[in-house]
């Protein structure tokens, strides 16, 4: 045995501060002891959703290059403004009027917008990734007072619900548009291109994350106390659950998805690519 | 694996001040870090404090921090670790510590004794209780817990902020809050006890940022963020946030 003059690890009880270096705890002066790469998975979120939060930001204020016939981004839609492209039964509802001077997208990206920034998910990402709240578990995390979502802004996250009823709504438009994607450029029904799969794939993921939420799980049939009274709600709540339990890996799919959809409509409509038919 | 020569540091001290020691000790195919801890004892440091019971994960005795994870000492094995590694193993550090690897978890029996108990429902007598399986499947995900506590070490709340000790009651008990508000049985609603106000009110379920660290230590695997703590977040929204659940509660009085 070797008592060693230590590097981390021992300190003087009275020079102690808070947290993990509350007087009455263990003397260990580093912060966390973790050996494993704990910083990996903040990072990586933190630079996957500034990367959406980046590219998002250009394409919400950009307005231009949003619809080339059949496909509308899902940036703007529905487009609530009258400065929206005109769109052959499209998500067109000039619901501001002639008022609404900036892009159109910004009046409609609130909702899902609102909907991933109080998700049960997103809330456990940027709070590691951006605000390190913790950082990563047992890693001490850098502020000195911590409230959590006791006060105003973060009691807030309490109306998750209502976003999810919005965003109900969005993804019943983006069916609608996924729907219109069955028409070519010429608007004639019953044909296909490489941008109706994308907006398949896309729709399908939006669906699955908004419906895998843990609102929509305790709407459906968490909150209820016996089950076997309500036997639909129960196999609802089942199914649900069953999505719920990969949020995280909807949350992820259908952020990029929702970008590569929005992309794929900015290649065809400025031009760099021609939307291949495949009937 | 034959065997093999490993670096340990163990912290030893007590609530006076402490450190981590340097130990080389033996280490044999299939042994578990706890198995190391009492070879130490038994070699090395006769008189090295560690709290353990069943050696099996049942007990919840033996928790600790291995390599800065909080972990019970007898479910984790030597076989994860690489010969060459210096492991560290300190006692848990969101508790006052006692000796060496022994600390004082007596936060949670106090925050225990702060949960209401299950109120008997009060028509049926003592062995009258029927439940459906699907009505307790929930609760019973929770009654797995061992005690442990190693969700409430991990939990930054408490961990990080001391002076939230008092109003936090932890992922154990408001687990405990919600494996009683989703049974079927408990007539604390009859009784006038609201306890998806009380989770929010008195146990401090705001204060609970739902990073998931609670369910990432379990040793028993309960999904507590997923299964307990955002259901019970949810309830308390029902109560607290929503205006429509309020006004239909004010409507159409029915149990559920």
């Amino acid at each position: 045995m070797m008592r060693t003059s230590l590097d981390q690890g021992t300190s003087d009880v009275s020079d102690q501060q808070g947290g993990v270096r509350t007087r009455t705890r263990a003397a260990i002066d580093a912060p966390h002891l973790r050996t494993d790469r704990w910083w990996l998975a903040p990072a990586a979120t933190a630079a996957g959703l500034l990367a959406f939060i980046v590219y998002s930001t250009w394409r919400a204020f950009a307005n231009a290059d949003y619809y080339a016939a059949p496909y509308v981004s899902p940036f703007y839609s529905p487009c609530l403004a009258e400065n929206c492209d005109a769109m052959r039964a499209g998500p067109n509802w000039d619901l501001f009027g002639g008022w609404w001077g900036i892009s159109p997208a910004i009046i409609i990206l609130i909702f899902p917008l609102g909907f991933r920034l109080t998700c049960y998910y997103y809330r456990k990402a940027y709070y590691r990734g951006f605000w390190a709240s913790p950082p990563a578990c047992a890693v001490a995390e850098p502020h000195k007072k911590y409230t959590g979502e006791t006060r105003f802004p973060l009691v807030l996250q309490n109306i998750h619900r209502y976003f999810f009823y919005a965003a109900i709504v969005v993804a019943g438009i983006l069916t609608y548009d996924t729907v219109l994607a069955f028409r070519d450029e010429h608007y004639e029904w019953g044909h296909m291109g490489l941008g109706t799969l994308v907006f398949l794939v896309n729709i399908v993921l939006i669906w699955a994350y908004t419906i895998s939420c843990h609102s929509c799980r305790h709407i459906v049939g968490g909150k209820l106390k016996h089950f076997s009274r309500h036997p639909v709600r129960y196999r609802m709540w089942q199914w649900v659950g069953k999505l719920n339990a990969r949020h995280m890996l909807l949350a992820w799919a259908s952020l990029v998805s929702v970008a590569l959809a929005d992309f794929y409509v900015y290649l065809v409509a400025s031009g760099a690519f021609d939307d291949p038919r495949l009937f | 694996m034959s065997g093999y020569t490993a670096q340990f540091k163990v912290w030893r001290g007590d609530v006076q001040g402490g450190g981590l020691e340097d130990f080389k000790v033996e280490v044999n195919e299939g042994e578990v870090v706890l198995d190391i801890i009492h070879r130490i004892q038994a070699t090395q440091a006769p008189d090295l404090a560690v709290r353990w019971n069943c050696k099996a994960g049942k007990c919840g005795s033996c928790s600790a921090e291995i390599n800065g994870r909080p972990r019970l000492l007898c479910m984790t094995r030597m076989s994860v670790f690489t010969p060459e590694e210096t492991i560290t193993v300190t006692p848990l550090r969101a508790f006052p510590v006692v000796r060496d690897l022994v600390t004082d978890v007596g936060f949670n029996y106090t925050k225990a004794r702060e949960v209401p108990a299950f109120v008997p429902p009060e028509k049926l007598a003592a062995g009258e209780y029927r439940m459906m399986q699907e009505d307790v499947d929930r609760s019973q995900e929770f009654r797995k817990c061992i005690e442990c506590f190693l969700c409430q070490d991990t939990c930054h709340v408490v961990r990080d902020h001391e002076e939230n000790k008092t109003a936090f009651a932890g992922p154990r008990f408001l687990m405990r809050v919600a494996e009683l508000d989703m049974h079927p049985l408990d007539a604390a609603a009859e009784a006038g006890l609201d306890r998806k106000q009380t989770a929010q009110d008195e146990h401090g379920l705001g204060y609970c940022n739902i990073t998931k660290c609670c369910t990432e230590v379990c040793p028993e695997g309960i999904k507590i963020t997923d299964n307990a703590l955002i259901p019970l977040k949810e309830r308390a929204v029902d109560r607290k946030y929503d205006p429509l659940v309020w006004l239909g509660s004010k409507i159409r009085r029915r149990s559920s």
